[in-house]
C-alpha cells in the first residue's frame, strides 16, 4: 500500500507533468532540428518563433472571448491556433525571405546564419515585447481539470492524490497527432521524401531536380506550424511570458543535441529525457521516501537533488555532456 | 571543350568527347588528366571558355545541370552518389522527381537489371555493400530515363569481383538504348567493354580510337596501360 502511495506521488509531481513538458520541448526541438537537417543552421530565433506564434494565438483568444465565442470544456486557444499558425508561417517567411535567402545565395558558413538568427531573435524579441509586453498573461479558460487530486482520493480511496489537467492531455494528444502528421508527411509524401532528401544529399538532390528553394520553404512552414503548437500549449500548460519562451532554447536546444541534430525521432526522445531529467532532479522526495522506508528512517529534509532555480543547469550539463562523449547524439545525427 | 573551375585556370584545352546511341565511350587517362573535370564539363557544372555541349543534335552549352537532367542527361558522381539515409526504393523515387507521369514501370525495369535491390527495396542505401550503392546510384540515375547515363569512376573502391559484375550491368543498360559515357580507373577492363575509347592527357585528346584498337596500340599499352 505504501509503495502504491510513493508510486502515485511519483506519477502526480513528475511522471505526468514531465510527460507534458516533455511533448512540449519535443515538439519545440523538432523544429530545430528541421531547420538543422534542411537549411544547416542553429536557429537561434525559435524560442521567439514559439513566443510570436503563441501571441497571435492569445490576441485571437481575447478577440474570441470578447464576441462571446468559446468550445468548453476546451480552451478558447485550441480555436485561435490555425491563425497563430498562419500569423507565425507568415512571420518565419518574410524573415526568410529578408534574411536568411541573403546568407544561403551567398553559401554562407552556418556560423554566420546562426549569428544572423540571433539577431532575428533580438528583433522578435522587441516586436513581441512591443505588442502585448513583457509581462506574464494566462489565456487558459475552460475547464481546469480532468481528474481533481481530491476526486481521485474518494474515487480510490488512496491517501495521496492524482491530478490530471486538462491542459496536460491536451498537449499529449495534439503532440501525438502533430508528430504523426509530420512522421506520415516526412516519411510517405513526395514532397517530404525530397525534404529528407535534400538534407541528406543536398548536391544530390540537385541533380535530381529538387528545388531547392521550395525545400526551404516547405521546412519553414512545417516549423512554424511545430513552433506555434508548442508554444500554445506550453503557454496553456503554464503561462506565456516573452523571456520564459527565450530560456526554453536552452532545455529545446539540450533536446535537440541530445537526439542526435537533424534527427526528428531522436528530438522527440531527446525531448522527454530532458524534461524527465529535470523534473526529477529538482523534485523533493521527502514524501516518496516517507512512505517507502520505515518510520523512524523517514528523512527530515526535503530530499531535493537541486533547488527548481536550478533546473536549466540540468539541461545544461546533459548537453555538455553529450556534447563530450557522444557528440551526433543518441541516435545518428550531425555532430555540432 | 575549354573550360575550369570558376575564375582558375584552365583545366580542359579543345578537349573533345563524343558517344553514340547504345554505345559505352570511356574516357581514360593518367592522374590529374582532367577526367572527371570533362565529366562535369558536359553536365555544366563548369566555367566554359569556349567549346559547345549537344544532346541529340540540339545546343545545350548554356543550360544549368537540373535543365540538362530534364533533357536527358544523368549523372552519376564518383562520391556521395546515393541518399544514404533513405531506403533503396525512395532513392530510385527521389531519381524520378522530375517526372510527372508513372514511374512504376521504370522501377520494375531497375529492379529487372539489379534484382538485388529489389530485394533491399526497403532498406536504407547506406547499410548497402560498396557494390551495391554503386547499384542504387546507377538506379537512381535511370530512374529519369535519360538518353545518356554518364558515370563517374563507378567501380571505385569495390573489389574485383563486383567490378566485372558491375560492368556486365552497365553493358546491360547500355543494350536498353542508353548511351554510356563512364571514366575509369580500371583502364584495361574498361576499354574492354568499349566502343570508343578517349585517352586525356593534360586536358587534351591524346588518343581517340575504339575500346579494342586502344587495347591492342603498343603506345597506349606502353604508356597507360603498364605494358
Amino acid at each position: 500500500m505504501d509503495i502504491l502511495h510513493a508510486l502515485i506521488v511519483l506519477a502526480n509531481f513528475i511522471i505526468v507533468p514531465a510527460i507534458a513538458y516533455g511533448s512540449q520541448l519535443a515538439l519545440g526541438a523538432l523544429g530545430i532540428t528541421l531547420v538543422v537537417g534542411v537549411l544547416r543552421f542553429s536557429n537561434f530565433a525559435h524560442g521567439e518563433t514559439m513566443a510570436f506564434g503563441t501571441m497571435i494565438v492569445i490576441l485571437m483568444t481575447w478577440l474570441f472571448t470578447a464576441i462571446g465565442l468559446s468550445i468548453y470544456p476546451l480552451p478558447t486557444a485550441l480555436l485561435a491556433l490555425p491563425f497563430g499558425i498562419i500569423g507565425c508561417i507568415a512571420i518565419v517567411l518574410l524573415t526568410d525571405k529578408f534574411v536568411y535567402k541573403f546568407y544561403r545565395k551567398a553559401k554562407s558558413t552556418p556560423v554566420v546564419l546562426v549569428m544572423a538568427s540571433l539577431g532575428v531573435t533580438f528583433i522578435m524579441n522587441g516586436l513581441i515585447r512591443f505588442i502585448i509586453g513583457p509581462g506574464d498573461q494566462r489565456f487558459a479558460d475552460g475547464a481546469r481539470f480532468i481528474i481533481k487530486a481530491r476526486d481521485f482520493k474518494t474515487m480510490t480511496g488512496f491517501k495521496e492524490g492524482l491530478a490530471i489537467k486538462v491542459t496536460q492531455s491536451i498537449t499529449l494528444v495534439t503532440a501525438i497527432i502533430v508528430v504523426a502528421a509530420l512522421f506520415w508527411f516526412l516519411n510517405k509524401t513526395r514532397t517530404g521524401k525530397s525534404m529528407r532528401a535534400y538534407s541528406d544529399n543536398e548536391d544530390l538532390a540537385l541533380l535530381s531536380g529538387i528545388n531547392p528553394e521550395r525545400v526551404v520553404m516547405i521546412t519553414w512552414i512545417i516549423v512554424a506550424i511545430l513552433a506555434t503548437v508548442a508554444g500554445t500549449l506550453y503557454g496553456l500548460d503554464k503561462t506565456f511570458k516573452p523571456f520564459t519562451y527565450f530560456q526554453l532554447l536552452l532545455p529545446m536546444f539540450a533536446a535537440a543535441v541530445v537526439g542526435g541534430l537533424g534527427n526528428p525521432v531522436g528530438a522527440i526522445v531527446g525531448g522527454f529525457i530532458i524534461a524527465f531529467s529535470e523534473i526529477s532532479f529538482t523534485y523533493a522526495y521527502k514524501k516518496v521516501f516517507t512512505y517507502l522506508l520505515p518510520a523512524d528512517w523517514a528523512p527530515t529534509s526535503l530530499v531535493q537533488l537541486l533547488s527548481t532555480d536550478y533546473k536549466f543547469a540540468v539541461s545544461f550539463s546533459i548537453l555538455v555532456l553529450v556534447l563530450l562523449f557522444r557528440p551526433t547524439g543518441l541516435f545518428k545525427g550531425q555532430s555540432t | 571543350m575549354t573550360g575550369g573551375y570558376g575564375t582558375g585556370a584552365d583545366i580542359l584545352h579543345d578537349c573533345t568527347v563524343a558517344v553514340n546511341k547504345g554505345e559505352i565511350a570511356v574516357i581514360v587517362g593518367p592522374n590529374g588528366a582532367g577526367k572527371s573535370t570533362a565529366m562535369k564539363a558536359i553536365f555544366g557544372m563548369l566555367t566554359m571558355r569556349s567549346g559547345q555541349v549537344s544532346i541529340d543534335g540540339e545546343d545545350i552549352t548554356n543550360l544549368s545541370p537540373q535543365d540538362r537532367v530534364a533533357k536527358g542527361m544523368a549523372f552519376v558522381p564518383q562520391n556521395q552518389n546515393i541518399f544514404t539515409s533513405l531506403s533503396v526504393e525512395e532513392n530510385l523515387e527521389m531519381g524520378a522527381f522530375l517526372r510527372e507521369d508513372d514511374i512504376s514501370e521504370t522501377m520494375h525495369q531497375v529492379f529487372d537489371l539489379f534484382p538485388i535491390l529489389k530485394e533491399r527495396r526497403k532498406q536504407a542505401a547506406g547499410e548497402l555493400s560498396g557494390g551495391q550503392r554503386q547499384q542504387v546510384a546507377v538506379g537512381r540515375a535511370l530512374m529519369t530515363q535519360p538518353k545518356v547515363l554518364m558515370l563517374d569512376e563507378p567501380t571505385a573502391g569495390v573489389s574485383p569481383i563486383v567490378m566485372d559484375e558491375l560492368f556486365d550491368r552497365i553493358i546491360d543498360v547500355a543494350k536498353t538504348g542508353i548511351s554510356i559515357l563512364m571514366v575509369e580507373q580500371n583502364a584495361r577492363q574498361a576499354l574492354e567493354i568499349a566502343d570508343k575509347g578517349y585517352v586525356l592527357v593534360q586536358g587534351e585528346n591524346r588518343f581517340t580510337d575504339t575500346g579494342s584498337n586502344l587495347l591492342s596500340d603498343p603506345e597506349v599499352r606502353k604508356s597507360f596501360l603498364g605494358g
